[in-house]
């Protein structure tokens, strides 16, 4: 078991979760991440590391509610418990001086870029970040950033704070403003990446991006998170997460990410129906047959 | 050879006698009936049977079968304690060299070791050993309290076992007899390694390793869950700061093998690994009651690529998943199948279909992403190749397509670098196994032992266990003399 040190909703849907977790803090490094079950019957969920403290063996998630288990999870409180926590997994951000760096982050995955912006503000690199959201409220990390970062662009879709419009947009004005932009690290939704990709191929400028398609084990041995990098199966655990965007299939990876959308529509229909019970006053869990996974999860 | 000396045997019955005695069958759930579900397939003896089974042993003076187990089990002593009636005796003797017995009294192929050196086996059918190990096992379950389990004078050595499989688990239970304080890491949530992710419910079933795995609990064995060693701490740190004498790497056999053809990226495509790890560590087949889900095999055509049990434990699952036809292609015959006699038996009965001599082109889509069908050629058998099985040689102009929409790729593994690659100086084959001595499973590192899959490639349980046992020796040896 592991215990939640601090947990706190830091925008709409987005928590932060403090986790005691001793080994995995001392050993992360930027860009790696945990796989999580929350309970016994859960399913295994990776998530990146958005930072470690290893003197006080935590590590910091930031989780978006999507489906069952990101819902369930967004639901514990400090004092809770997740049931299993293993990492860090994949290989390490590379950190090196390439000069220029652009960091970009769309929504959560502001998170995940966060740590591998500091390593390499650390290694010397000027550090441009671009943070976009949907609106205002899912702009997150924008003070961490800022310490992180020699500037800071943040876009919104509705024009709600920063600018109005894409994260490529900006990347675009950057560009053709005259800088030289040596790298480009995005982090974010899939079609944020390849919006990014085909961006930057066009400006022959190298970029990263950190995928994170469906897992189970994170060690390489099952081969679910194949993706398809050059016409080759690369495994995103092992060989990854981070991947030269301009030669990922992103199609495919599109197509594999939605194989289990019934499923999933399934379990999240499940999971409100046993919230509403219970906002409902329902008999207890613990008093019904079967009991609830929320009642499982908190236990 | 064996050169124990036999107590007398109180089996009454002559020689010739038991030379024409039948053996006795296992009883098994009716094929109709477990091909919709994951309960155990055999339901083991009953004291009766396994008596009167017990009483065919001929009590060879120069015991094969225990010459033929990669573990040593002492056979034909423990089958003379089910003579006697002492089933806990017997269950005592088994111990002596199988920390195991449930598990391999289940999953063993009995026909390639004991059972296959069996002499009755000349004159008919062999004793059935495996069966009666299952049923000793299953009886020191119900009726041995492990608090009388005598732990031995701690030796204050520490040795960290990695992977908590069949080699490591055996390496384990021999080294804490020896008093060595025993730690085992395993990167999954549960204990087992293999026999949890990759045999599945119907022929192993969980609560039997969980079992085994608290009987080792009693004997003094630490169990760390969600460690991945090579990730979350190295060999060194172990060694360096965490302060083992020794370490036991038993990783398994790693990555899934693809086969290299189009449209292997497709939905409904899966390497075996993923398959039964969703079904059998996640209970994927209980989805929605949990969470971990799987397609819907409902009514459809569904492929397993392969013929080892890997293949076998992927295809009858997806049968019992609701495949409307199930069945395997292997590109030799069936001849060549490295799967167990008896699962290739229990699968025919079920329903499994066995395409032999065919082997898939390429898999084709259905225009949005999910499998459809697979482009197949089939194969006739040529010149034996280095594994001494006959090559299989495509025919020309005998490509056939076959509608499919799961199809499950089961033709073996390669090695999992992480250890390997965070180690300095531990060697590696050139296809990334890890080298070890043979007899005493020392790598090129001092204190560092390796055993099981990551050293030979896919095998076995028993022999990963044989491996496991010859570590264990190797590593009281060091422990204990300090020599390398």
């Amino acid at each position: 078991m592991f215990k939640i040190l601090h947990a706190q909703f830091i925008a709409p849907g987005i928590k932060r979760f403090t986790i005691e977790a001793p080994r995995i803090a001392r050993k992360h490094r930027p860009g790696q991440f945990v796989i999580l079950r929350i309970y016994d019957k859960g399913e295994r969920i990776p998530l990146t590391i958005e930072r470690a403290d290893p003197a006080k063996g935590t590590v910091n998630i930031v989780v978006q509610s999507i489906g069952k288990t990101t819902n369930l999870l967004n639901s514990l409180e400090t004092g809770d418990s997740i049931l299993d926590i293993v990492g860090p997994l994949g290989k390490p951000s590379e950190i090196e001086k390439f000069g220029t760096v652009v960091v970009m982050g769309g929504g959560v995955g502001t998170a995940m870029a966060y740590p591998t912006a500091a390593a390499l503000r650390n290694a010397g690199n000027r550090v441009i970040t671009i943070i976009g959201g949907r609106s205002r409220d899912l702009v997150i990390l924008e003070n961490e950033m800022r310490q992180v970062s020699d500037s800071v662009f943040v876009t919104t879709d509705d024009g709600s704070y920063g600018e109005k419009g894409l994260v490529t947009d900006k990347l675009r004005q950057i560009v053709e403003n005259g800088s030289k932009v040596d790298l480009v690290l995005a982090v974010g939704p899939i079609p944020m990446m390849r919006a990014v990709a085909d961006m930057t191929r066009k400006y022959s400028i190298r970029t990263i991006v950190s995928l994170n398609p469906i897992m189970i084990d994170g060690t390489g041995m099952c081969g679910g998170c194949r993706v398809l990098i050059d016409g080759k199966s690369e495994f995103a655990c092992v060989d990854g997460p981070e991947f030269d965007a301009h030669r990922i299939d992103f199609a495919v990876l599109v197509q594999r990410n939605a194989m289990y959308r019934d499923a999933e529509r399934r379990s999240m229909e499940d999971y409100r129906r046993e919230l509403a019970e219970e906002r409902a006053g329902e008999p207890a869990p613990q008093a019904k047959q079967e009991s609830t996974c929320l009642a499982e999860a908190r236990r | 050879m064996t050169t124990t000396t036999f107590k007398k045997s109180s089996n009454p019955i002559p020689n010739k006698e038991r030379i024409k005695m039948p053996r006795q069958h296992m009883p098994e759930r009716p094929p109709q009936e477990r091909n919709k579900q994951f309960k155990e397939v055999n339901l083991g003896y009953s004291e009766e049977l396994a008596r009167q089974e017990a009483l065919r042993c001929i009590e060879c003076a120069k015991p094969t079968c225990v010459d033929t187990c990669p573990v040593g089990v002492k056979v034909r002593d423990f089958v003379q304690l089910i003579v006697d009636g002492d089933y806990l005796g017997a269950a005592a003797k088994i111990r002596e060299d199988n920390v195991l017995p449930a598990i391999t009294g289940r999953v063993c192929p009995q026909e390639d070791h004991c059972e296959g050196g069996c002499l009755l086996k000349k004159k008919g059918e062999s004793l059935g050993i495996g069966y009666l190990e299952r049923f000793v096992a299953d009886y020191e379950q119900k009726h041995f309290d492990t608090k009388n389990i005598v732990k031995a004078t701690p030796t204050g050595k520490k040795v960290a076992i990695v992977g908590s499989g069949p080699s490591g688990l055996t390496a384990a239970g021999d080294l804490v007899t020896k008093g060595h304080q025993v730690h085992v890491f395993e990167a999954l949530h549960e204990i087992g390694g293999v026999l949890v992710y990759g045999i599945p419910e119907f022929r192993l079933p969980k609560q039997i390793i969980r079992e085994q795995v608290d009987y080792m609990r009693a004997m003094g064995v630490e169990f760390e869950t969600d460690v991945v060693v090579g990730r979350t701490v190295t060999i060194d740190e172990l060694m360096e700061e965490e302060g083992y004498d020794a370490v036991f790497i038993g990783t398994g056999a790693g990555l899934p093998q693809f086969m290299g053809i189009p449209g292997e990226h497709l939905n409904g495509v899966y390497s075996a690994n993923e398959f039964l790890t969703r079904i059998n560590l996640m209970h994927a087949y209980e989805f929605p009651n949990y969470d971990e889900p799987m397609v819907d095999f409902r009514g459809k055509n569904v492929a397993v690529i392969g013929g080892g049990n890997t293949a076998l434990d992927a295809i009858r699952s997806a049968l019992r998943l609701g495949a409307g036809k199930a069945f395997i292609l292997y590109r030799r015959s069936e001849a060549e199948m490295p799967a167990r006699i008896e699962e290739v038996k229990h699968a025919k009965e079920e329903g499994i279909e066995f395409q032999v001599l065919s082997a898939p082109l390429e898999f084709l889509d259905d225009g949005k992403g999910w499998l459809a069908a697979a482009r197949c050629q089939k194969m006739e058998l040529g010149e034996p190749d280095a594994s001494g099985r006959r090559r299989p040689v495509p025919i020309a102009g005998s490509e056939y397509v076959v509608p499919l929409s799961v199809a499950v790729i089961a033709i073996g593994t390669s090695a999992n670098p992480i250890v390997q690659s965070t180690t300095p100086g531990l060697n590696t084959n050139k296809r990334g196994y890890i080298v070890a001595d043979e007899t005493t499973q020392r790598t090129s590192r001092k204190g560092v032992f390796a055993g099981g899959d990551i050293v030979t490639g896919s095998a076995t349980v028993i022999l990963a266990m044989g491996a496991g046992r010859r570590a264990a020796a190797g590593i009281h040896e060091y422990l204990t003399t300090g020599n390398w």
